[in-house]
């Protein structure tokens, strides 16, 4: 053969890459027949579908290609990413773009089967086999210049990783480290290559290439081909079902391992804590270790602040409740008691109340709602003074999802009973249950933070304004899960001074007290509550409010000033 | 003693003769239960308990005295809410308990 067209270092990379293409494709395959049915059906249809295939366009560029999210999240790293993977992909495009326009005009053109051959690998090594235009060769230098940099940060965050803004970062195997060595040396070898021409670093730089390929889908950076397949199923509105299988399977292998969650996470207040992180947990089930990820699993307490800062979107808590799905506990359920609760009302009212629980155990709570809706003149129905059932979302949390449909369907017909056209909760685990899995066509569903607020705009209820500074906590499944965040601020700044938290809204801290953990111990949790406090403690405020019962049990135990939930605030300034 | 006179069954636990694998699981995996004292707050706040006979200390009890079956009968009942591991004085997990009895 000539040796303008071929010498034997492309081997190892061609090797490789074909490895690495033919395991993408069986694993698309099999991820693709894994869905279910009417999900395989729905993401064919997503493709055609204007809306959905902009949207994957549009998350295909941002994501993949920009990294957008990360550059939000942390400047640095956004760069770092950024630098790394836009731009070998640019010097991937580039060598593209002039496998096009220069070969042939430097009559190096070869035909049928061989050409083809010839194309897979030219472009990554161009420069040995023919000259660039200056052009080509700035824009090659500038790229390859831009990922070193990219790789000096990335040496610099494995170092010392709080230069960056990284607290604490995963903690990688054998395996890992390798690849991520081997990445690391491709462009500086490259660059030395192509500077000096000699062959032992073409020859590196090849088996480099070669190391990169063969371990990519072992690893981590099985990310890079995952996350366009990843995009495309999220948008087509696909959920997961299965722990290990079809979209959760797509998701496990997206997950780039980048850590971002560990620092995210209330957990992480120790070392030993951050474990049970969802990094951990993908990792873990990944890699198939079913009893680390079942531990995890039970342990998350389902916060969601990892899925809300995910920079690839991964709803790690879906596949955390289908792991406990798919593990029975085996308590069988009998529920068939609630068969013989009445459900006669005596006189319907608009607004029906709703306490919960978890209100239960804190009266004051309902106490200043009864108060509070005396004042504003609201005819309304007390539902649960005497004990109510269970909202089923508790049953839920541990994977139970076909048993709590008895107190779904019972705490319906009590709701549908009472003819009411609103109902206002008191707590945040109700509330996300009632809007999420109940059938309540016709009815208005309001946290009391909501009812409240709108009470105070109609002017149905006058507060008085005082000097106090408050400080407001976003119970997570009020405000992550559905946005609440204006509504309670804005009640407060009726009634006294708003001072900020150090981490707010989406980022607030979970309090430690969620029921969406089941072993995690009293003293952890203290630690977890701990920290939140010490957060919410930034600014000085006199008192802390949080808009759910068990939020405000938990802080009262470590808090050093008062806490108090918004509608006693609100009750104290009638 | 039972000699036979007695009107109602006798609810004499031979100690000797009961099983009580499942308790000493218990034991192992959640070491917390042998610190409850049995105060009932987890029964006074039981949601379940409101309708049925539900009572998590009554459970703990039968656990004690090999009377398994009762046990696991009574915690079906059960609607996970976690009002009894809140208001548990000693801070035992009791949701966990719950759901590790029968694994």
């Amino acid at each position: 053969m000539n040796s303008q067209i071929f010498h034997p270092f492309v081997l190892p990379f061609v090797l490789g890459m074909a490895f690495v293409l033919t395991y993408c494709l069986v694993g698309l395959i099999r991820v693709i027949a894994q869905l279910p049915k009417d999900d395989r059906k729905k993401f064919w249809r997503s493709l055609v579908t204007p809306k959905t295939a902009w949207a994957n366009i549009r998350d295909l560029f941002g994501d993949c290609l920009f990294h957008v999210k990360i550059w939000k999240r942390n400047p640095v790293l956004g760069y770092m990413h950024s630098a790394i993977a836009f731009g070998w992909f640019m010097i991937i495009v580039i060598g593209h773009v002039m496998l096009f326009t220069l070969k042939p005009l430097q009559g190096i053109e070869v035909e049928g089967l061989q050409g083809m051959f010839t194309n897979f690998y030219y472009p990554i090594f161009f420069k040995y086999f023919a000259e660039e235009t200056p052009v080509f060769a700035f824009l090659m230098d500038f790229f390859l210049l831009m990922i070193i940099s990219g790789i000096l940060i990335a040496v610099v965050k494995k170092i010392h990783s709080k230069i960056v803004g990284v607290k604490r970062v995963m903690h990688f195997g054998f395996a890992d480290s390798l690849i991520r060595f081997a990445l690391w040396t491709i462009f500086p070898f490259r660059l030395i290559a192509e500077k000096t021409n000699i062959m032992a670093f073409w020859w590196l730089y090849s088996i480099d290439l070669l190391i990169f390929m063969c371990m990519l889908p072992f690893t981590r950076y099985m990310h890079i081909p995952t996350e366009a397949l990843f995009i495309l199923l999220r948008h087509a509105g696909i959920k997961v079902t299965e722990p290990r299988k079809g979209y959760a399977l797509a998701e496990l292998y997206a997950c780039p391992s980048c850590g971002l969650c560990i620092d995210a996470c209330p957990m992480s207040v120790n070392n030993k804590m951050s474990g049970n992180t969802s990094a951990y947990f993908m990792k873990k089930l990944r890699n198939k270790d079913t009893e680390e990820s079942q531990r995890i699993a039970e342990t998350c307490l389902m916060c969601g602040k990892c899925v809300k800062i995910c920079p690839v979107s991964i709803e790690s808590c879906d596949i955390k409740f289908s792991q406990r799905a798919a593990t029975p506990y085996y308590i069988n359920s009998d529920h068939s008691y609630l068969n013989d609760i009445s459900t006669e009302s005596e006189k319907s009212h608009k607004t029906l109340y709703f306490a919960g629980c978890m209100t239960q155990l804190t009266p004051k709570i309902m106490r200043s709602m009864k108060q509070i809706m005396e004042v504003a003149g609201e005819e309304y129905q007390f539902l649960d003074e005497n004990g109510g059932i269970c909202c089923g979302r508790p049953m839920m949390l541990s994977g139970k999802t076909a048993e709590a449909q008895a107190m779904v369907a019972k705490n319906t017909e009590l709701i549908k009973q009472s003819g009411a056209t609103k109902l206002v909760l008191s707590c945040p685990i109700c509330y996300k249950v009632f809007k999420e899995e109940y059938h309540l066509e016709g009815i208005e569903i309001q946290h009391h933070t909501q009812y409240i607020d709108e009470l105070i705009k109609t002017g149905k209820l006058k507060v008085n304004k005082g000097d106090v500074n408050y400080v407001y906590h976003d119970p997570c499944e009020l405000g992550r899960a559905f946005g609440v965040y204006d509504e309670p601020r804005e009640v407060l700044e009726n009634v006294g001074n708003l001072r900020k938290a150090k981490s707010e809204k989406e980022l607030s801290i979970c309090c430690g007290g969620s029921l969406g953990s089941f072993t995690l111990t009293q003293q952890e949790r203290d630690q977890v509550t701990e920290n939140s406090v010490n957060d919410l403690m930034f600014n000085n405020p006199d008192e802390i409010v949080t808009a759910c019962p068990l939020c405000l049990k938990t802080f009262a135990r470590k808090s050093p000033v008062k806490v108090k939930d918004i509608a006693e605030i609100v009750a104290e300034k009638l | 003693m039972d000699f036979g006179f007695c009107l109602s069954p006798s609810s004499h636990v031979k100690m000797d003769s009961i099983d009580l694998t499942t308790f000493n699981r218990l034991k192992e995996t959640n070491p917390d239960v042998n610190t409850c004292i049995a105060c009932g707050s987890c029964t006074a706040t039981c949601t379940a308990g409101n309708f049925t006979e539900m009572s998590f200390r009554r459970m703990l009890l039968m656990l004690q005295r090999g009377k398994e079956d009762e046990a696991k009968k009574m915690i079906q009942r059960c609607m996970l809410c976690g009002k009894c591991t809140l208001v548990c004085p000693r801070g035992i997990n009791i949701r966990k308990i719950l759901l590790d009895i029968t694994r």
